[in-house]
């Protein structure tokens, strides 16, 4: 392994959006998860928690209320008084409808899935009828006509606080007829539906009751506070072996700093999201059978792909934001210090470009081009390429005005290595190949999914990764079936098909010199298949066989990015957000259990340590969180890191809450 | 020469009444809490210690009452025994012979005839494993019965009965330690081990402090060492359990109680603050702060009125369910460390010493009692740790407890040492000692000893600092037009060669002050503060220094740091006699010539009684206690003893009590004091049974009367009430069904009286000499002598009652009087 020179960004500021509103799907184990930018992501609980889909906000749209109707369907409505259903393999709205009843402040389904319920700003209540392609009105349930058959008024909270009014902010309804309220006061109170009296309250918080969420059995209940608190209570007999239950406040979690917006609980675990823009998994560890990868508490802040591409060779930093892309020249210096030492900056970091999108849908992928002379993004309507030209200190950029009529919205963009290509990934699974040059712009050809006896649903799923060879010659893109596919540039048509892995591939690359496709998957496998001879290689029959380091799978994060030293051709370097690590594929494997001699530290590597000069697998994780690390030319590694105090601060003010000790 | 056996050292009263939980009786009437070999009983209303159990022979570690018979009590001890008792009336019922060291008991309602105790495995403690096991008590008539059937219920159990609690109808017992916590179902004979994380995550320390069940429900509730409370539930199962964890407690939960009930929750610890959860609604919580020390334990009484706290200060606190204090029982407190003497306030003859923090406690040894604290700091005591707070290090009387010095520092790690001398007058009239003058910083350095010039005419104290100097201190007037007033003020500064003082004394008369520096003594005229003479015995440094008394007041004597003894002969200026021995405390004994010194060798102390005047032990016992003696102190004894023999005539008129190392208070008591002791109590006994009520003032007289009788001549002869008809008709019919109280006291009264029917004196002379012609013809065998002490039980049984001429014209009068008052009291009658 070698020693780098770093380039420490910390100027990308990313600031992911708060979570409005989540919603589980247990018979497909996904979540839906609905941001305040109108955003949705779709995280696949049963292939480790990862980031499946994501679909792209848009100013318009604000999400209220989210919700699963059978295993694909998912609805969103919110404050635009528009009902959404999703297109979840394009990740674009199907289709919108208004419930004309002014803004939608909350959605549920029967049990049945054959009724929505939109509660809107009028007081109203929509009955919508679900049909298997649309969703279509049925009633209208008004507050003034008396249909409600029981009436419950919520008291006031406590001492001190009954001269404010409450405000029930969620409401749950059991099957064995008991209500749940979750209110402004800081009560979690059951009622009885039949006669419509208080059972019991539970004084939760000081502040408000934000969410609730019953688990499927219907044996517990989570409730989301203001105070970043998420309470839970559970059904329990007070004689063991009594068949008598009532609920007990039992376990109390606090993972989030700010407002618990949305709390959901699976099978394993409670999970949770709100104004501090981070999922909490948290595992309930009676429900855990081994200890495994659900035993882990996980947070996830940041998204599950690459927002920053680099351009190698003019050492710029392309930063996709929802609403534009900004484009950083890195700094420089001039001195050369010892290991472990911090450089002094003699030249600053630039930031060359702004670019705001155009509409009001958001960027969903963008690229820059490895010169540096191209950047390409998409949203879900349309694809921009612009052409940049860098003299010295004159920055210019015009658009291509003329793209050629296929594009129109694309999954993941990608230049060839000589920037005379652009491979887009459109939403209906083809992948585009357009020339570009100062001139023109030309569809060069379009690669269809070739389509699979036995996979014969598999041939439509829009790809969401691609990688090119550094010669060339070769493509491949990997879709949300698994499927990895490998294309010939040059005599233009698919090579093969790598075998497939019940895993999402998480990231991929080609080897620039051996040709070798390196893919990473969601549950931390690593897999590394010769393109040519159409099989896995020697040696990722034996990773597979001796495994990685443990520590490698300690965080569970998949990885993002995967670069090659060109240095040192038998090095690859890859990240997720806690670490990265260099894998030298010319030494030993050391398997799960070696002793593991970590860290890069200068510190470390005196001469008195050489074994460890021997492991494949070095570590880093001083630099985190991670968003990005590349290598750029002469031995200069770029890590762009995003710290999480910097997210913080950028929050609004958490309620107050006093401190013991303070 | 010296007969071994006749003086014991014995626990004499001070002793920890925190030790363990203290019970309630199901009345609430009364408060059992083990005090050292003793169960004492208190009553609550009263705080007053009503009854001592006394029969262990070691130290009682558990009580529990009697779940079939709440009017006994189990108590079991370090001696290896269970001992049941009837504690309203004293009584040692059995004693279970268990054999094995026990640690605490508990006792179950569904387990009959079994009890449960903790016992060191292999009855080893030094082994730290202990196991919760059943002990079956055999059902036998005898006094004493070996326990010998145990059976084994938990392995591996923590020692302190805190941690081991039973379940709701006995059904399950959960116990704690470490990280675990077990719960054994007696049902199906299942454990369910259950464990914490260990790794200290923000602050948290998960290692369990004690435990207790819900008494209805199926609920734990542990308490941990970083102050949270957790309640488990579904502990029946292998992973589906369940617990909610509150924090209120800054640090370790010291002890945790269920209400009977089980609404409330009670818990306690370092901070001082009983806080009420209720149960199921943890959120709302109720204190009762500033209770003044840490609590120990917590109690409920069984019918849920009462909750009691031990604190770690020896106080016992009873308090009201509505989070009122009613009482407070106030043992010897006893801290870490004890820095003043033990000292006799020569007005109260109570024993004084350092009490709470930066106070003096004044407790009376003849009532084992505190009598009261004196705020010497007067400062607000913060309980945090790393705090350095003022506390009183020395304090000294002088002979007629009318003034009172007290020194107190303050040291911070980085800060200069402060101290403060202050000076107490004893005011008559608010009956307590009032600050008179305060010093600050008399010494540049710590204070090593001050005392009172011991004339009648008190004016001097002297003070000496490790500065090298000793400071003399005298009263003067210090009156202005607004008062009359007097205050202390320096009048000598002396040094010697700027070596460190370390001691002083004051001869008996006044006449001469002994200062010792280092090695060095010096001896002083107090009125002139001309050096008289140096004594020293190189190359030790002087420790203890006293003047001898009464006929040996020619003497001074003094310990060295080089283990020896020495006296100085002060006319001849020579050194008297000298003896190598290790003293590492001597105490002079203010009423006589005898002085006592201890020396610990290999970790047990010694004591030697001697005169100054011989150096040949007057007494000498080895192997006092473990440990080195802490302090001691004579007290003068209100009624001197009549030890003939020579080795206890030392303990004649005062007793000598002294602090161990683990901070017991002890006492030398005579074989003749036991005795005495032991009688007294047993009369005292009798005489409580008898209800205090105007007949029994009355009656008392007549007794006393009889007494005078027998003792005298075979003079009027007075029957005991309880003979008499009318009396048992009103002490035994129900009170609501008896007629008016009029009307009883004339027929009570009557039948006191001696009929009025014609009959004198003569012919009850006549019966009584018939009556004595029969008891002879009955014990005619017998010698004259036997004649008075079989008279009065013959007599009980008469019903003439005789009375004198005087006593009759009281009960005459008795009779004309208005009884209606009587009317309330009648249901008061037993």
């Amino acid at each position: 392994m070698g020693e780098f020179k770093v380039h420490r960004v910390r100027f990308f500021d990313f600031m992911p959006s708060g979570i409005r509103c989540m919603a589980f799907n247990s018979k497909a184990d996904r979540l839906a998860l609905a941001r305040l930018d109108g955003s949705v992501e779709i995280f696949n609980f049963s292939n480790n928690y990862f980031q499946e889909k994501v679909i792209p906000g848009n100013d318009s749209r604000s999400i209220e209320a989210i919700c699963w109707v059978g295993c694909d369907r998912l609805f969103t409505a919110g404050l635009n008084g528009e009902v959404v259903e999703y297109d979840l393999e394009r990740l674009c709205p199907k289709y919108t409808l208004d419930a004309f009843g002014g803004p939608i402040w909350t959605a549920a389904c029967n049990s049945e899935e054959t009724h929505f319920a939109f509660g809107c700003e009028d007081g109203s209540v929509k009955l919508f009828e679900i049909l298997p392609d649309k969703i279509q009105f049925e009633r209208n349930l008004d507050r003034q006509k008396g249909h409600s058959v029981q009436r419950i008024l919520v008291d006031r909270g406590p001492a001190g606080t009954r001269n404010k009014d409450c405000v029930v902010w969620n409401v749950a309804f059991l099957s064995d007829y008991t209500i749940v309220s979750g209110d402004s006061a800081g009560k979690v109170q059951l009622w009885d539906a039949n006669k419509g009296t208080l059972i019991k309250t539970h004084l939760v918080s000081k502040w408000d009751v934000l969410s609730l969420s019953v688990s499927e059995n219907e044996d517990s209940i989570v409730a989301g506070t203001s105070e970043g608190t998420v309470v839970q209570f559970q059904l329990l007999s007070p004689k063991i072996g009594d068949t008598e239950t009532q609920w007990v406040r039992t376990r109390t979690f606090k993972h989030h700093t700010h407002d618990v917006r949305a709390v959901t609980e699976t099978r394993t675990a409670v999970v949770s999201g709100g104004l501090d823009t981070q999922l909490v998994i948290c595992p309930l560890m009676d429900k855990v059978e081994v200890k495994s990868s659900e035993s882990v508490l996980r947070k996830v802040i940041f998204p599950h792909r690459s927002l920053v591409s680099c351009a190698k060779k003019p050492s710029l930093l392309l930063f996709q934001f929802p609403d534009q892309l900004e484009l950083w020249r890195l700094g420089g210096t001039d001195t050369i210090g010892k290991p472990g030492e911090s450089l002094p900056v003699t030249r600053k970091p630039e930031k060359l470009l702004q670019l705001k999108r155009k509409g009001d849908d958001h960027i969903c992928c963008s690229t820059i081009s490895e010169c540096g002379h191209w950047i390409a993004y998409s949203t879900v309507s349309s694809i921009r390429l612009y052409q940049l030209q860098c003299d010295n200190n004159n920055i210019s950029i015009t658009k291509v005005s003329k793209l050629p009529k296929v594009l129109r919205s694309a999954h993941q963009l990608q230049f060839s290595a000589d920037s005379s290509k652009l491979f887009v990934a459109s939403e209906q699974a083809t992948i585009h190949v357009i020339s570009v040059s100062r001139s023109e712009c030309k569809h060069v050809h379009t690669f269809k999914p070739k389509s699979d006896v036995f996979l014969p649903t598999g041939s439509s799923a829009p790809v969401h990764l691609l990688a090119a060879s550094a010669d060339g010659q070769w493509l491949t893109s990997a879709n949300r079936h698994c499927e990895i596919n490998v294309y010939n540039l040059k005599k233009l048509k698919h090579h093969c098909m790598v075998p497939v892995y019940n895993s999402l591939p998480s990231a991929m690359a080609i080897h620039p010199e051996t040709n070798n496709l390196l893919v990473t998957h969601a549950d931390q496998q690593m897999f590394e298949f010769g393109i040519v001879d159409k099989q896995y290689t020697d040696w990722s029959r034996k990773l597979q066989k001796e495994g990685l380091h443990r520590c490698r799978l300690k965080w569970g994060t998949p990885v993002t990015h995967i670069t090659f030293n060109p240095q040192a051709p038998s090095q690859v370097i890859l990240h997720d957000m806690h670490m990265f690590c260099i894998i030298d594929q010319s030494l030993p494997l050391d398997g799960l259990k070696a002793q593991f001699y970590s860290q890069l530290t200068p510190k470390d590597t005196s001469e008195t340590d050489k074994p460890r000069k021997n492991n494949a697998l070095k570590i880093c994780n001083k630099y985190q969180p991670l968003l990005h690390v590349n290598l750029l030319e002469d031995d200069w590694l770029v890590v762009v890191e995003r710290p999480l105090i910097d997210i913080h601060s950028q929050l609004p003010a958490p309620v107050r809450q006093k401190k013991f000790g303070t | 020469m010296v007969e071994q056996g006749e003086i014991r050292v014995v626990r004499c009263g001070g002793s920890t009444i925190n030790y363990r939980k203290a019970i309630f009786t199901l009345d609430s009437k009364y408060l059992l809490c083990t005090s050292g070999d003793m169960v004492k009983v208190y009553s609550t209303a009263t705080e007053e210690c009503v009854h001592v159990l006394q029969g262990h022979t070691n130290l009682v570690t558990g009580i529990a009452l009697n779940p079939t018979n709440h009017l006994q009590v189990y108590s079991c001890s370090m001696d290896g025994t269970i001992k049941l008792w009837d504690f309203t009336d004293n009584i040692l019922i059995k004693t279970f012979t268990v054999g094995y060291k026990l640690l605490a008991l508990y006792t179950s309602k569904a387990h009959e005839g079994c009890v449960f105790v903790i016992i060191p495995k292999e009855n080893d403690e030094a082994l730290d494993s202990f196991q919760l096991v059943a002990v079956r008590l055999p059902k036998s008539s005898d006094q004493e019965v070996a326990a010998t059937e145990l059976s084994f219920v938990l392995n591996d159990v923590s020692q302190l009965p805190k941690c081991t609690s039973y379940g709701r109808e006995g059904e399950f017992v959960a116990s704690v330690k470490g990280l675990h916590l077990t719960v054994y179902f007696f049902r199906n004979q299942k454990t369910y081990r259950l464990s914490l994380n260990a790794t200290p995550k923000k602050g948290a320390n998960n290692i369990f402090t004690c435990v207790a069940c819900h008494p209805k429900e199926d609920c734990i509730a542990t308490g941990h060492e970083d102050g949270k409370i957790r309640l488990w539930r579904n502990f029946n199962r292998k992973k589906e359990y369940t617990h909610s964890t509150h924090h209120w407690h800054h640090s370790a939960v010291n002890d945790l109680s269920f209400t009977p009930e089980g609404t409330n929750l009670l818990s306690g610890g370092i901070e001082s603050v009983l806080v009420q959860w209720r149960y199921g609604e943890e959120t709302k919580k109720d204190f009762l702060p500033r209770l003044g020390a840490a609590i120990a334990h917590i109690s409920t009484s069984p019918e849920g009125s009462l909750y009691c706290t031990s604190h770690s200060d020896n106080k016992i606190t009873i308090i009201q369910s509505n989070l009122r204090v009613s009482a407070v029982i106030q043992g010897l407190v006893k801290g870490d460390n004890i820095k003043t003497d033990l000292m006799i306030d020569p007005r109260t003859k109570a024993l004084v010493l350092n009490g709470k923090p930066g106070h003096l406690q004044f407790y009376s040894l003849q009532h084992d009692k505190q009598l009261y604290n004196l705020d010497i700091v007067q400062q607000e005591y913060i309980n945090q740790s790393g705090l350095h707070q003022f506390d009183v290090v020395k304090a000294a009387f002088d002979a007629q407890g009318s003034w009172l010095a007290t020194v107190e520092e303050r040291k911070e790690k980085l800060a200069d040492l402060e101290i403060q001398l202050k000076i107490w007058v004893y005011k008559d009239e608010m009956q307590s000692f009032v600050l008179n003058t305060t010093i600050t910083s008399p010494h540049e350095d710590h204070i090593t000893a001050l005392c009172f010039c011991n004339t009648n005419e008190t004016t001097m104290l002297v003070t000496t600092g490790r500065d090298g100097r000793f400071k003399a201190w005298v009263l003067g007037d210090d009156s202005d037009i607004y008062r009359e007033s007097v205050c202390w003020s320096c009048d000598f500064v002396g040094t010697y060669h700027n070596l460190l003082a370390t001691n002083c004394c004051f001869s008996e008369d006044g006449s001469l002050l002994a200062v010792g520096f280092e090695q060095i003594i010096t001896i002083w005229n107090p009125n002139t503060w001309d050096l008289v003479c140096t004594f020293c015995q190189p190359p030790g440094k002087i420790k203890d220094l006293c003047f001898g008394r009464l006929s040996c007041s020619k003497y001074l004597l003094g310990t060295t740091t080089n283990s020896f003894l020495c006296c100085w002969n002060l006319l001849t200026c020579t050194l008297e006699w000298s003896v190598g021995l290790n003293v590492i405390l001597l105490q002079l004994d203010p009423l006589s010539e005898n002085v006592a010194a201890f020396s610990c060798a290999a970790e047990n102390s010694d004591l030697f009684v001697f005169r100054p005047n011989e150096p040949r032990p007057v007494y000498l016992q080895k192997n006092i206690c473990q440990g080195s003696v802490q302090r001691a102190v004579f007290t003068p004894r209100d009624v001197p003893e009549e030890n003939c023999s020579e080795s206890s005539q030392w303990l004649n008129r005062s007793q000598l009590y002294f602090l161990t190392r683990d901070m017991d208070l002890m006492t030398f008591s005579t074989k003749t004091e036991e005795d005495r002791l032991t009688s007294s109590s047993k009369q005292l006994l009798i005489e409580e049974n008898v209800p205090v009520t105007p007949f029994y003032l009355l009656l008392g007289k007549h007794r006393q009367a009889k007494l005078d009788a027998e003792n005298g001549t075979l003079a009027a002869q007075v029957q005991l009430p309880q003979g008499s008809v009318a009396i048992k008709e009103l002490l035994q019919t129900p009170a609501h069904v008896l007629p008016s109280a009029t009307f009883l006291c004339t027929m009570f009264v009557n039948s006191l009286l001696i009929s009025k029917d014609g009959k004198s004196e003569v012919p009850e002379e006549a019966e009584e000499e018939m009556e004595s012609e029969k008891e002879e013809d009955e014990t005619s065998d017998q010698e004259m002598d036997s004649q008075h002490k079989v008279k009065p039980e013959y007599f009980v049984e008469e019903l003439v009652p005789k009375l004198s001429k005087k006593e009759e014209r009281d009960l005459k009068r008795v009779r004309k009087t208005d009884y209606s008052w009587l009317c309330p009291f009648y249901g008061k009658l037993p």
